[in-house]
């Protein structure tokens, strides 16, 4: 019991980063280069937390607590959502709303620090982030409130261990519309391809990087490995959704867990590498589709 | 008017001697001539008043047995019962709370030494407010309450007129003086509709009226107006942005805090009358709530005018406690107890909430304008510099409006997602089935991330970044009575949060006796949403920043650190001026809900090969005012133009106006 739990942290807390490789990886493949070893996001972290920091003249105090609390809001986020078959750390009736609004605080303070700059593309970046992250909102509660009916609990550990082959096989529609909206709300939100482009060179296309620009050293990495750590939870959301196989020995789920979580990184690559980035215009567009489908599976369930 | 005075016994009778001295409060000053010490004198009324009366409140609310006054007046209308329930001391304890804090933020805010004449008025009406609006909650008459709705409409208008010598302030002036009566005219309806069926204008025993369906509706849709135009639910808002942005911050914060509710605590109070209603009575203050929240929300992303902004938001807390009052008559009308006792829940905490919060953020708001002499979002910028004890204060206000944790604002809202998350959980026979209420939660999830976009807006533009108008980069702190009550605001929205069981208990008698559940069900009903955890997570999440913190600044001492001006990716001379704008940052939003706001740019000047210099202007439009409610207004403008001729300015004419229509009456009422 104590074992699976800090094995669990463990993989909680180192996994992450591996993720961000595996995608790098796989657009490199695609790109017929070598790319990057699989532990760069790991030297990389390594060496920013190593460097010293540069803070322009214009912060404040809300500058610097910016990456301090998101990164500090997705740890309690992460801490609630179950990994494979295990269950998560703390679960509470009702955890779910936690969940999605520990998201909310986290953006407050990320864009907040953006604006504390003074940067216009910080701002930009800022009013670009809120904006969108508004749109995904219903889109994550049209699914939670799904499952939640589906699984008749209230609480993500149960939610997300709810479904099974049956379950797909009863409601397979509904399901599919669920996966297919949460895919799209998980890009968005970790700011991928075709709403973001991680890798851009210009300002003014970027959405979650140009937010960052100021920040430096050990902030800047704190906020990589958040982002890290949010693309991991939300994909265990996703995983724990699209992959309803259990075995019940726990062993055997973790290294499913462990080899779906690696098989998602491949498919973000994969979609980063076949599509090119959105207009800025049609990304609304899209998130607001990702919530009439997730609507639908709502209906599906409720009628 | 006798009243037993035995502050050991009977908390309703320290309550109502708590309302006549805030009431009286101003009064002194009238007759002081040396200005300052009237307003000294008032304020230390009202706050020992206060303290005492939230006493009271505090005992009924942990279940003192509350006597009823009974008011022996020499009119015509009957006994006049005073009386206290829970729901009343629920409504009164937000209401004395912000009388201490605004009087005592009037004592810096305006200050009697400067402006004396301004000072003896405002202290005046803002204690005529306060005991107005005291004494709606307290009556147990149609006429009694009548009559305290009209001061409070008038009390509040005159202070909204502080201000007089500006054109803006003048028409937000007539705009809010049409509405409220407008809006008193349907209580007129209602209660002479009340005094039709039960023959007296003294309100009936809880539940015990059951009419006619063409009566009840009437009564209702009266209420629902005559209540919700004061509450400024959508479309009957009109008058509420212009009113609370023009009055003085902390009248402002009074009108925006407590007035509302009491539009509220109106509805409240009405349905309860009723045995049986309608069911799409629910349903239709649920939709009405949805509506103003989200729209409410949208208005507010888009203005430009710190106190505006506020005032529209203030639309979009009042629409969630709608959708938990609508939640709650559904459950009512269906049956669904669960349903019921979560909705009423969420809009009880929602509306003490909101009684911490909005005036936090209100007195805010003033300091606000005392340090820049603007209400100009788009001219302020690195306010935090300035105004170091402020902005963390407003912060909080900021934070906990969004519903975020580890404020109390979430905890609210979590009762209201567990409504909309309840139905077919608790399959223990006590519940119908009402799938429809799972929509409510994706709405509210929208209403929050607009409300992340507008207070991020608000608090970046105005505290963050640098000065974007030298003019508003020279102010200075605000004083210690101003920032005491803000203090004392901002530390109660943090107890809500870490304390959150705290929040049930306040709400919990009110929310027992309106449903009329036992309070074992209550209980169980209660206990499914987690209050206990949320406060551990809360304390965890706050752990964990400090943790995070230690190990960044762990990590930052270990390497050098420099400062430097801000990246501006290559370009070398920047400005104050270049910073994104609170209109820039919400216009991407703005471009998505063009249906309900709009920006219009205006650009005059630009023509030949070499232009001269030349100025751009955009103006926020709201279509609903624009494009619905002003054009039916000119209809009906045009329809009744005839009447006109009636208002000529003759006194003597109006005086027999009156007599005439007493006349008629007189002979109409003859068998």
């Amino acid at each position: 019991m104590m074992m699976s739990i800090l094995f669990h942290v463990l993989l909680l807390l180192l996994m992450p980063p591996l993720l961000l490789g595996v995608i790098n990886k796989t657009k490199a493949a695609f790109a017929g280069r070598l790319g990057a070893p699989y532990f760069q996001p790991y030297y990389d972290l390594v060496k920013l937390f190593r460097k010293g920091s540069v803070f322009s003249s214009t912060t404040t105090w809300v500058f610097r607590a910016g990456p301090v609390v998101t990164l500090a809001a997705t740890l309690v986020a992460a801490l609630l959502v179950p990994l494979g078959n295990h269950p998560a750390i703390i679960s509470f009736n009702g955890d779910m709303i936690l969940f999605a609004y520990l998201f909310g605080l986290a953006r407050f303070f990320t864009t907040s620090a953006a604006l504390d700059t003074g940067s216009p593309f910080e701002g930009m970046g800022a009013a670009r982030e809120v904006t969108f992250a508004c749109l995904v909102e219903p889109t994550l509660f049209f699914i939670l409130i799904t499952l939640a009916r589906m699984s008749k609990s209230l609480s993500l550990t149960p939610m997300l261990l709810y479904p099974s082959p049956t379950v797909w096989g009863e409601a397979g529609a509904a399901m599919l519309l669920l996966v297919g909206a949460l895919f799209i709300a998980l890009l968005a939100e970790n700011c991928r391809i075709p709403f973001d482009d991680p890798n851009t060179h210009l300002e003014l296309t970027m959405i979650h990087e140009v937010m960052v620009l100021d920040h430096s050293g050990p902030a800047f990495g704190l906020i990589l490995y958040g982002a890290a750590l949010k693309l991991f939870v939300l994909g265990a959301v996703f995983v724990n959704l699209a992959l309803p196989f259990k075995t019940g020995n726990l062993l055997i789920d973790w290294a499913l867990f462990v080899v779906a979580m690696l098989f998602l990184a491949v498919l973000i690559g994969v979609v980063e590498s076949v599509m090119a980035r959105l207009r800025m215009v049609r990304i609304p567009q899209l998130l607001v589709a990702a919530t009439i489908l997730s609507a639908f599976a709502m209906l599906l369930i409720v009628r | 008017m006798v009243f037993v005075w035995n502050i050991d016994v009977d908390p309703v009778g320290s309550l109502l001697w708590a309302i006549t001295l805030i009431g009286l409060s101003g009064l002194p000053g009238l007759l002081l001539k040396r200005p300052g010490p009237g307003q000294i004198l008032s304020v230390g009324i009202t706050v020992c008043a206060a303290l005492w009366g939230m006493a009271g409140a505090l005992r009924i609310l942990n279940g003192v047995p509350a006597k009823t006054y009974q008011l022996d007046w020499p009119l015509p209308f009957g006994p006049c019962e005073l009386s206290v329930d829970p729901l009343s001391a629920l409504f009164l304890l937000p209401l004395l709370l912000a009388a201490l804090c605004c009087s005592l933020y009037g004592l810096a805010y305006l200050p009697a030494a400067s402006q004396p004449a301004v000072e003896k008025r405002v202290t005046l009406f803002s204690g005529l407010l306060l005991a107005s609006m005291a004494l709606v909650l307290v009556a147990r008459h149609g006429v009694l309450l009548l009559m305290a709705w009209e001061i409070m409409a008038l009390s509040s208008w005159l202070l909204l007129m502080t201000d007089q010598q500006s054109l803006q302030v003048q028409r937000a002036g007539t705009v809010y003086l049409l509405a409220t009566h407008a809006g008193t005219t349907a209580l007129f309806v209602l209660f002479s509709l009340l005094k039709g069926e039960t023959g007296s204008f003294a309100f009936p025993a809880a539940h015990s009226l059951a009419l006619g369906s063409m009566v009840t509706l009437v009564m209702l849709v009266a209420a629902l107006i005559g209540f919700g135009a004061k509450a400024g639910i959508m479309p009957l808002h009109i008058w509420l942005p212009g009113a609370h942005a023009n009055a003085p911050s902390h009248a402002s914060a009074l009108m925006s805090g407590i007035m509302l509710k009491v539009g509220i605590y109106g509805i409240i109070r009405t349905v309860s009358f009723f045995q049986q209603l309608p069911v799409w009575f629910g349903w239709l203050v649920l939709l009405l709530g949805a509506v103003s929240a989200i729209t409410g929300i949208a208005l507010a992303s888009a203005q430009r005018d710190l106190k505006r902004l506020l005032a529209c938001s203030s639309i979009e807390n009042i629409g969630i406690i709608c959708i938990g009052l609508g939640m709650a008559l559904v459950g009512l009308q269906s049956g669904n107890r669960v349903l019921a006792v979560l909705g009423l829940s969420g809009a009880f905490i929602h509306i003490i909430n909101h009684a911490l919060f909005k005036p936090l953020l209100f007195l805010g708001s003033g300091a606000i304008i005392h340090a820049t002499g603007t209400r100009q979002i788009d001219r302020m910028g690195g306010l935090s510099r300035i105004l170091p004890r402020t902005a963390p204060l407003f912060l909080v206000g900021s934070l906990a409006i969004c519903g975020l944790p580890p404020l109390n604002g979430f905890v609210g809202e979590l009762f209201l997602y567990f409504g909309a998350f309840s139905d077919g959980m608790f399959s223990d026979g006590m519940f119908s089935d009402l799938p429809l209420i799972g929509f409510v939660a994706p709405i509210l999830a929208l209403v929050g991330g607009l409300a992340v976009i507008t207070f991020v807006k608000l608090y970046g533009a105005v505290f963050l970044g640098v000065a974007r108008d030298p003019a508003t980069a020279h102010g200075h702190e605000a004083p210690l009575a101003m920032l005491l009550p803000m203090g004392l605001l901002a530390g109660l929205c943090l107890i809500g949060g870490f304390g959150a069981p705290l929040l049930l208990q306040l709400v919990a008698p009110a929310v027992i006796q309106y449903v009329g559940v036992s309070p074992q069900l209550f209980a169980q009903i209660a206990d499914a949403v987690p209050l206990q955890q949320i406060s551990l997570v809360n304390g965890l999440l706050v752990a964990g920043m400090l943790v995070v913190w230690l190990i960044w600044r762990f990590l930052v001492q270990r390497a050098p650190v420099a400062a430097s001006s801000t990246w501006g990716c290559g370009y070398l001379a920047p400005t104050s001026r270049m910073q994104y704008t609170g209109s820039a940052f919400s216009e991407l939003v703005t471009g998505l809900i063009s249906g309900l706001v709009g920006a219009q740019g205006q650009l005059s000047g630009l023509s030949g090969a070499f232009p001269a210099s030349s100025r751009f202007v955009t103006v926020t439009t709201e279509r609903i005012l624009d494009q619905m409610i002003i054009p039916s207004l000119r209809g009906a403008d045009w329809c009744l133009a005839w009447l006109r001729r009636m208002q000529h300015g003759h006194l003597h004419l109006y005086i027999l106006y009156i007599f005439a229509t007493l006349f008629v009456l007189m002979v109409w009422s003859q068998p």
